[in-house]
């Protein structure tokens, strides 16, 4: 009897093994060491993501496990963005979670937990991978929203997470079920195939599984009109778990929705693109025009991340190579520029989430020079204004559109950015314009977060001066 | 030497690292600022020197700068007659603008003259580029600085006025950049060399979209009649060498770019957009006029006098033959002198009595005679009077603007010269002249060394291009003909169309009669 073994190529998830077996030793190393000092869990899941940073292969498509997984330049850059998303977080978690007094060692295995998750999206041929990636994700990230278990915005937003992420899965799966329905197969590659018979791609059924689909990503991108989750959600989990949410897993969202549309749908393009084309202008109006109001500095950095993927789905509705490779330009300098932005905000807020509004930062400019330079440039990167990665990335996504015809999708798309600079500056007329009210000595820059900081810093003005290398990275890197 | 232009670009920022590093020590703070910004100027004196006259772009440094996906930006940069004046123009102010501060900005000095500088690695950057990327990257560039020496050192409604300036100016720029995008797909892969797209032959309808996108973001600039509620704030609000530098320099890139981009970019969609821009800039002139005259702050009163000089260089630019260019971008220089000096002395009354209101002074002449004298000749300056600079440049812009098609517009602006003299000289009557009746008036003191020195070189420039301009005017003649040919591509191109040439001559743009796009096109 032959027995039919699926064809493996552990090569092609190497980075995912090396984070999953760290992972899974750290909550053996927990539960052995009896120690209440918990950073030392911290700096051994920094070696992994180290060493699993340097397992990524570049310049090669190796497909494994039966197509459910493609090692590729699309796959590495995004797997990048995901470990030095959690790398950065990481710096600064120890420094929060011993001020709130819920240092508990299982933090680390689980953001490890939750790149896994990340790449196993950004690596999905098969919507069974997607769908899987996707829960190892969530499932650490609801744990994460609600750590700090004695707070209770905390428990909301874990809760809140967890029954709007539980329920856009529902969407995203019966989306994935009537594409299977449709064409019979959930290999991504093969849908395309059977999407060129007009009878298959011209079936009620696998239209619907596509909207569903957008609804389902749309969800976990945090695009307008399915965006409700994100602000509470944001404001409620603790800040570094915050800025980990708001850079990684949307990009991770991002790759799989890029993935799935572009290889799989492109018999539906002219219908995902002008759904594309409204989501886009929803969310990026939404999310700015919210924002505009907001006092605490973490609910409008949420709703900022509103527009922000609004920005990128500008990018995704033209789907060229400039729109394209901007999106993944852009994912990268938003984890850099908005990962720390909310380093200086966890340093600056107080116990217990306090001080955490726009009015605590009077004054910052004049006692802490440094920090609030950094936050300043953060804030300009944000707002996209030159010499910063955040304008490169965002020329790119706008050019993108323009170059295939959207140019009203582009003018909406700068109007909002214009839009954007007046809560980006409000922040900064309160830093530098406003008399300092306390002398902010509570605020301790710890090796760590300093670190997380330069690294930020770094990637927001190096490629936003010499953009070339990462550009011509991401240019390669299309899927 | 061919690494010149980037030398004198690049100088301010290497003070910014310097002054990064240094010492909270005022007076070496405020010492290394002046020298940097000194070193800078007498850098690009060596411009003057060797710049030939001739039209093509002079000092040309051209770098590879990003090549990814589709698109390919250089660090391009070069000078021309029509930029060489105005780099001048910034480096000669900026030194001036930083001795203003002497003794006005006691508060973080550090951070102020790290902004002063960075501003002016902006302004020049902007002034040199050739490759639109790069164009609006320093264009951007420029606006944090201001932002911040608004907002940090301004008066008391300084947020307010921080945050209005760099929304509008950031709304227009912003529709720029889709319009540079699109124009750069409409020329195809390359890069984005201005001259690349010069020439373009792009259909008129194009155009006018285009040519709307750049203009806004120019005339929020200038800026133009709608478009100019921000200045009178940023203005007022300011601290002194802020305003000198927003009045003489910042003001000029909005003209700056109709000439080296709205103008010869869109030949057509400038023919068409003529009569509107020369209505708002003539009403620009009327309306600023008579509300300048009734301002009761002389910061003010300056500032809108700003709307109303730029709304001359307008129509200058507009009437697009040699005078009217010249005269416009002579105009552009001598308001960055005169309109910068009144602003400091503005600054210098306001500093020894911290109000700047025309009914708080009277007779000052009497207890201030240097600074009486100083006073009248920048006002005379200002208002036009033969002798100083500003009549050269209003009398070129008239005189081309009535051998234009503006020649209606040009009678009505003319207006504007006699209403400058009555809200310049009324004003400087109530201030300098009658009773000394205000005791905190009568111990002022005169004017004391550094403000005499600071004033000095610009009353110097004042009389030098009053008197003898030739030299000025000579170094842009030649850049001048190539827009005028360039600004007019179409109409030419016309012309040469051997039936019905005489005819078409005296046809206006856009006419239906034309063949649009019509393979005979200049290059």
């Amino acid at each position: 009897m032959e027995l039919a073994l699926p064809q493996m190529n552990f090569l092609t998830i190497m980075p995912e093994t090396v984070l999953s077996v760290v992972a899974m030793a750290l909550l053996l190393v927990n539960v052995l060491v009896k120690s209440k000092e918990k950073a030392y869990l911290g700096y051994l899941s920094l070696a992994g993501l180290v060493g699993a940073l340097f397992t990524i292969p570049w310049g090669q498509k190796i497909s494994g496990f039966e197509e459910m997984v493609l090692q590729d330049n699309f796959s590495s850059f995004f797997s990048v963005i995901f470990i030095l998303c959690a790398v950065m977080t990481i710096l600064i978690c120890d420094g929060y979670f011993k001020k709130e007094g819920c240092n508990h060692g299982e933090l680390y295995p689980l953001i490890l937990f939750a790149t896994v998750g990340m790449m196993f999206m950004a690596k999905a041929t098969d919507l069974m991978t997607v769908f899987l990636g996707l829960e190892i994700l969530s499932v650490a990230l609801y744990v994460l929203a609600g750590f700090n278990r004695d707070n209770v915005k905390s428990n909301e937003a874990g809760l809140k997470y967890f029954l709007l992420g539980a329920f856009s899965t529902g969407f995203l799966l019966y989306g994935m079920a009537l594409i299977y329905g449709a064409t019979g197969t959930t290999k991504i590659a093969k849908i395309a195939l059977a999407a060129q018979n007009g009878a298959v791609s011209g079936n009620m059924m696998f239209l619907v599984g596509m909207l569903l689909m957008a609804t389902g990503f749309s969800f976990k991108i945090a695009a307008a009109p399915f965006h409700m989750w994100t602000p509470d959600v944001y404001e409620g989990a603790p800040t570094p778990i915050t800025a980990f949410m708001s850079a990684g897993p949307k990009a991770a969202g991002f790759a799989a929705f890029l993935r799935v549309f572009i290889i799989a749908l492109p018999s539906l393009t002219v219908q995902w693109s002008d759904l594309l084309w409204i989501l886009a202008v929803l969310t990026m109006t939404t999310g700015n025009i919210i924002a505009l109001s907001q006092d605490n500095i973490k609910r409008m950095l949420a709703y900022s991340s509103i527009a922000h993927a609004g920005y990128a789905l500008v990018g995704f509705t033209a789907h060229n190579a400039s729109g394209v490779s901007g999106i993944l330009f852009y994912l990268l300098s938003y984890t850099f520029m908005n990962i720390g932005a909310f380093a200086i905000i966890t340093i600056i807020g107080k116990k217990g989430e306090a001080n955490n509004n726009v009015q605590d930062y009077a004054g910052l400019g004049v006692k802490r020079p440094v920090l609030a330079l950094c936050l300043a440039i953060f804030l300009f990167s944000l707002a996209g204004i030159p010499p910063t990665a955040g304008f490169i990335g965002k020329f790119y996504l706008f050019a993108g559109a323009v170059q295939q015809g959207y140019i009203w999708l582009a003018i909406i798309g700068v109007l909002n950015s214009a839009a954007s600079v007046y809560y980006y500056l409000r922040v900064m007329v309160y830093m530098y314009m406003k008399t300092p009210e306390e002398d902010f000595n509570w605020v301790k820059l710890t090796p760590a977060v300093a670190l997380c900081i330069i690294i930020a810093v770094a990637g927001v003005l190096i490629p936003g001066i010499i953009p070339n290398s990462v550009l011509n990275l991401a240019a390669i890197s299309l899927p | 030497m061919d690494y010149i232009l980037s030398l004198i670009t690049f100088i301010p920022l290497a003070g910014v690292l310097l002054l990064l590093v240094m010492p909270r020590n005022n007076a070496l703070l405020r010492g290394v600022a002046l020298a940097v910004s000194l070193i800078t100027f007498i850098a690009s004196i060596s411009l003057i020197c060797e710049f030939k006259s001739i039209a093509d772009y002079q000092f040309v440094e051209n770098i590879p700068w990003i090549a990814a996906g589709s698109f390919r930006m250089n660090y391009h940069v070069g000078i021309d007659g029509i930029s060489l004046w105005l780099v001048i123009l910034t480096t000669f102010i900026m030194p001036i603008a930083i001795l203003s501060t002497w003794t006005a900005v006691e508060e973080k000095v550090k951070e102020y003259m790290i902004c002063l500088l960075l501003l002016q690695v902006g302004m020049l950057g902007a002034f040199i580029s050739l490759d639109l990327f790069l164009f609006y990257i320093f264009w951007e560039l420029m606006l944090i600085p201001m932002y911040f020496i608004i907002g940090i050192w301004g008066g008391k409604n300084r947020i307010y006025a921080a945050v209005k300036f760099f929304i509008y100016t950031m709304v227009g720029s912003l529709l720029m950049l889709v319009a540079i995008m699109y124009l750069y797909f409409k020329a195809g892969a390359g890069d984005f060399d201005i001259s690349r797209f010069y020439g373009l032959g792009l259909d008129p309808g194009t155009q006018t979209w285009l040519f709307l996108a750049f203009a806004l973001a120019f005339a929020i600039k200038v800026p133009m009649f709608p478009f100019h509620t921000w200045l009178p704030d940023a203005h007022t609000e300011a601290p002194t060498a802020g305003s000198v530098i927003l009045a003489a320099v910042l003001l000029k890139m909005g003209t700056y770019g109709f000439v080296r981009f709205a103008m010869p970019l869109f030949p057509d969609a400038t023919a068409r957009f003529t009569p509107l821009i020369a209505t708002l800039s003539v009403i620009g002139i009327v309306y600023a006029s008579l509300v300048a005259m009734m301002q009761e702050d002389v910061k003010k009163l300056v500032a809108y006098s700003s709307v109303a000089h730029l709304g001359f260089v307008m129509i200058g630019l507009f009437a697009l033959n040699q005078q009217g260019i010249a005269g416009g971008m002579l105009q552009m220089i001598n308001h960055g002198i005169s309109t910068g000096a009144l602003f400091l002395i503005v600054g210098f009354i306001y500093e020894r009595r911290h109000t700047r209101l025309i009914s708080d002074f009277g007779g000052l002449s009497k207890q201030m005679p240097i600074f009486a004298t100083i006073f009248m000749i920048v006002t005379f300056s200002s208002v036009g009077l033969p002798g100083t600079n500003g009549f050269v440049g209003e009398f070129l812009v008239l005189l081309g603007g009535f051998e234009s098609k503006l020649r209606l517009w040009t009678i009505l602006a003319s207006s504007g010269v006699i209403l400058s003299a009555v809200y310049m000289l009324w004003m400087f009557q109530r201030v300098m002249f009658g009773e000394l009746s205000n005791p905190k008036n009568q111990v002022l003191k005169d004017l004391n060394g550094r403000e005499i020195a600071i004033m000095t070189p610009l009353i110097i420039m004042i009389f030098v291009m009053g008197i003898y301009p030739k030299p000025f005017i000579d170094k842009m003649t030649p850049s001048i003909e190539k827009l005028i040919v360039q600004s007019k591509q179409k109409q030419v191109a016309s012309v040469v169309l051997p039936p019905m040439n005489m005819a078409i001559q005296e046809m206006p743009a856009g006419h239906p009669a034309l063949p649009t796009g019509h393979p005979v096109e200049a290059k």
